[in-house]
């Protein structure tokens, strides 16, 4: 929590550079540096019925990068990630999975594939033991061998969890339901987790934990897609980012940049 | 259900004065009727026995008796159990309750009676074959039942997801008049004897000082079979824990890359197997079928999945089997004491009687969980 006292220091010094770059050009040369996009989003278009979500909406996840989805409610961040998984089919444009257009293939193609997702608020199955839940992460798997040294990895990571193993999900706390939602995700063997919102309806000291969950589970190489309203903790983190306006990509720039562009810091990090 | 959690703090209504009064009502004439028991196994001319007995003196239960009727409600209660189990795993995937499950039943009832025919006629519903027969007979009625419940779902239910629960309700009570109709049409309105099974099954076998009819060990033996293997299904096997995680949460579920379809599609063919296996106990027990048979045995199956808690699979089988015995004892263990006549034509009133006090004492049921607000939206 510190560095929140800390932070508009440091943000306008970083500022100063980035003001100077503007344009969004630089952002997209570093990604190219990291190969070929795992997930792709090419002016996408979602309706619910007549009522339009994302509006020619352009995105690109890398291999190992982390990278954080901005913006208010109904800006269409959760309709993102549901295209993204397969739940909603968009109306025109293509989701691109390692180059596949994968616009009408399931979920569980998508997951089967190394994409899936950190709930927001957890969702775990509340009746299952946490047991169960883990292993419901790694469902789509069959390699016995391979989902026993992940279990044994996830509890390494989260001794606390190998000793609630037999516990119902619903009777843990928020922050132990927090290690169980990402050991879970992570049994599905990720080349990209989508978190979204990971800070919401947690306790503030827990946030801060959470997000050095998260970026212990990106130095293992896992691409990290993050939804956040707490632009300041997720743009210290990412490498790029996103910020998205009634369903349109307004801001498409390197974390650094964002931090110090006086719109965003004017609408989501609060100052006049 | 709803109306009495929320008031509760709140002013009473005149609603809640009824329920309430009723609810001391049951409970004070289930007390009563324990205590005039209680009195007439100890002293059948005591003064309360002759005057509710028009001055005789009460019938006091035996021991064997008592056994007996135990023994009939286990094995009844078995079969509720069994058909509960279906209510409750639709209920817990779909949340609403499948008023055709009753009719999956009868079919399997109906196959059995089919099966069973032909096989008499052949000569193998009797001797060393007989045994045999029925496990053949069990697992056809399985697969006919199984078949009947995933038509069902797809061609009734499927087209209806996300529409208010209150239509799939509707259009179940729809497929159960179609079922029963069609029946009719094709085998008569007129009640279909099982053929007549060999001596041993009616004879009477001494278990742990029970006295229990061969048809009663088969029956309590065949559901205990199923229930473990459905428990085992449920709880340990990997299509199992998806079909909880589908229960609990969809959305979420498909995350995992489990199918939620095929998940509904085994609930409702796992459901039907259980109804199909009931069907066959019910032929051997009661030894006739008719195309209305699943009907009071559905209703009676659906308390029972009630009384357990909806939703809770352990729960559907503890309920079929306290229903099953509370059918058999209540009527001689305290309608009878109190004088009541006729009290073996009261069984289904004692069932029904359950379901209120069960809905007015603990609307959860037994073992059912408080759902959530957002579980029942």
């Amino acid at each position: 929590m510190n560095d929140d006292n800390n932070s508009p220091e440091v943000d306008e010094t970083d500022g100063a550079d980035a003001e100077t770059v503007e344009a969004s050009a630089p952002a997209k040369d570093t990604a190219k540096d990291k190969g070929n996009p795992i997930l792709e989003f090419r002016n996408i278009n979602t309706h619910y019925g007549a009522v339009h979500i994302l509006k020619d909406v352009n995105l690109a996840i890398y291999p190992g990068e982390m990278v954080c989805l901005l913006g208010g409610n109904a800006s269409g961040k959760s309709t993102t990630l549901k295209t993204l998984l397969g739940m909603v089919t968009p109306t025109t444009g293509e989701v691109v999975l390692d180059g596949e257009v994968v616009n009408d293939k399931p979920t569980s193609y998508r997951v089967e594939r190394g994409i899936t997702m950190v709930p927001e608020n957890r969702r775990l199955f509340k009746r299952l033991s946490v047991a169960e839940n883990l292993q419901l992460g790694a469902y789509l798997r069959n390699d016995k061998a391979g989902i026993q040294e992940d279990l044994e990895r996830i509890y390494s990571m989260f001794p606390r969890v190998y000793e609630r193993l037999s516990q119902k999900a619903g009777t843990l706390s928020g922050g132990e339901q927090q290690m169980v939602a990402m050991g879970r995700a992570l049994m599905a063997q990720p080349r990209v987790l989508l978190m979204d919102e990971p800070s919401m309806g947690l306790a503030p000291t827990l946030v801060q934990t959470n997000f050095e969950l998260i970026e212990q589970i990106h130095q293992e190489g896992i691409a990290i897609f993050m939804v956040e309203q707490n632009a300041n903790m997720a743009l210290s983190l990412a490498d790029r980012g996103w910020v998205l306006q009634t369903g349109r990509v307004v801001l498409d720039d390197t974390a650094d940049a964002l931090l110090a562009n006086p719109d965003l810091r004017k609408s989501y990090l609060g100052e006049a | 259900m709803t109306a009495a959690v929320k008031v509760k703090g709140a002013q009473r209504t005149g609603v809640d004065w009824f329920l309430l009064v009723l609810k001391v009502a049951l409970i004070s004439a289930i007390c009563a009727g324990l205590l005039a028991f209680i009195a007439q196994q100890i002293d059948p001319g005591n003064a309360f026995a002759r005057w509710t007995h028009d001055g005789n003196e009460a019938n006091r239960l035996s021991g064997d008796q008592y056994k007996g009727l135990i023994v009939t409600g286990l094995s009844q209660g078995a079969m509720y159990g069994l058909i509960a189990l279906g209510y409750s795993m639709v209920y817990g995937v779909l949340g609403f309750i499948n008023f055709a499950h009753g009719e999956v039943f009868m079919l399997g009832a109906f196959s059995g009676f089919i099966a069973s025919t032909q096989l008499d006629a052949a000569g193998y519903w009797e001797g060393n074959a007989f045994i045999p027969s029925v496990i053949f007979t069990v697992l056809l009625a399985v697969i006919v039942s199984t078949t009947a419940a995933v038509i069902m779902e797809r061609v009734a239910y499927r087209p209806l997801r996300g529409s208010p629960r209150l239509i799939p309700l509707i259009t179940s009570i729809g497929v159960s008049f179609f079922i029963q109709e069609a029946t009719k049409l094709l085998f008569g309105p007129g009640a279909k004897g099982y053929p007549r099974p060999p001596e041993w099954f009616s004879q009477k076998y001494s278990i742990l000082t029970f006295e229990i009819e061969g048809s009663k060990i088969i029956v309590l033996f065949v559901a205990a079979i199923s229930m473990a293997g459905l428990w085992y299904f449920v709880e340990r096997t990997k299509t199992g824990k998806a079909m909880r995680a589908v229960a609990e949460d969809k959305e979420i579920a498909a995350l995992m890359g489990i199918d939620v379809n095929k998940t509904i599609v085994t609930t409702f063919a796992v459901g039907g197997a259980m109804a199909g296996v009931a069907g066959i106990l019910w032929g051997l027990l009661f030894k006739s079928v008719i195309a209305t048979t699943g009907f009071l045995p559905g209703i009676k199956a659906f308390t029972a999945a009630v009384v357990g808690g909806v939703g809770n699979l352990g729960g559907a089988m503890a309920g079929g089997v306290s229903l099953g015995t509370a059918e058999a004892l209540a009527p001689l263990m305290l309608l009878e004491p109190l004088g009541v006549t006729g009290v073996t034509q009261l069984r289904d009133a004692v069932a029904f009687t359950l379901l209120i006090l069960v809905l007015l004492v603990k609307p959860t049921g037994l073992f059912g969980e408080r759902l959530s607000s957002e579980d029942r939206a």
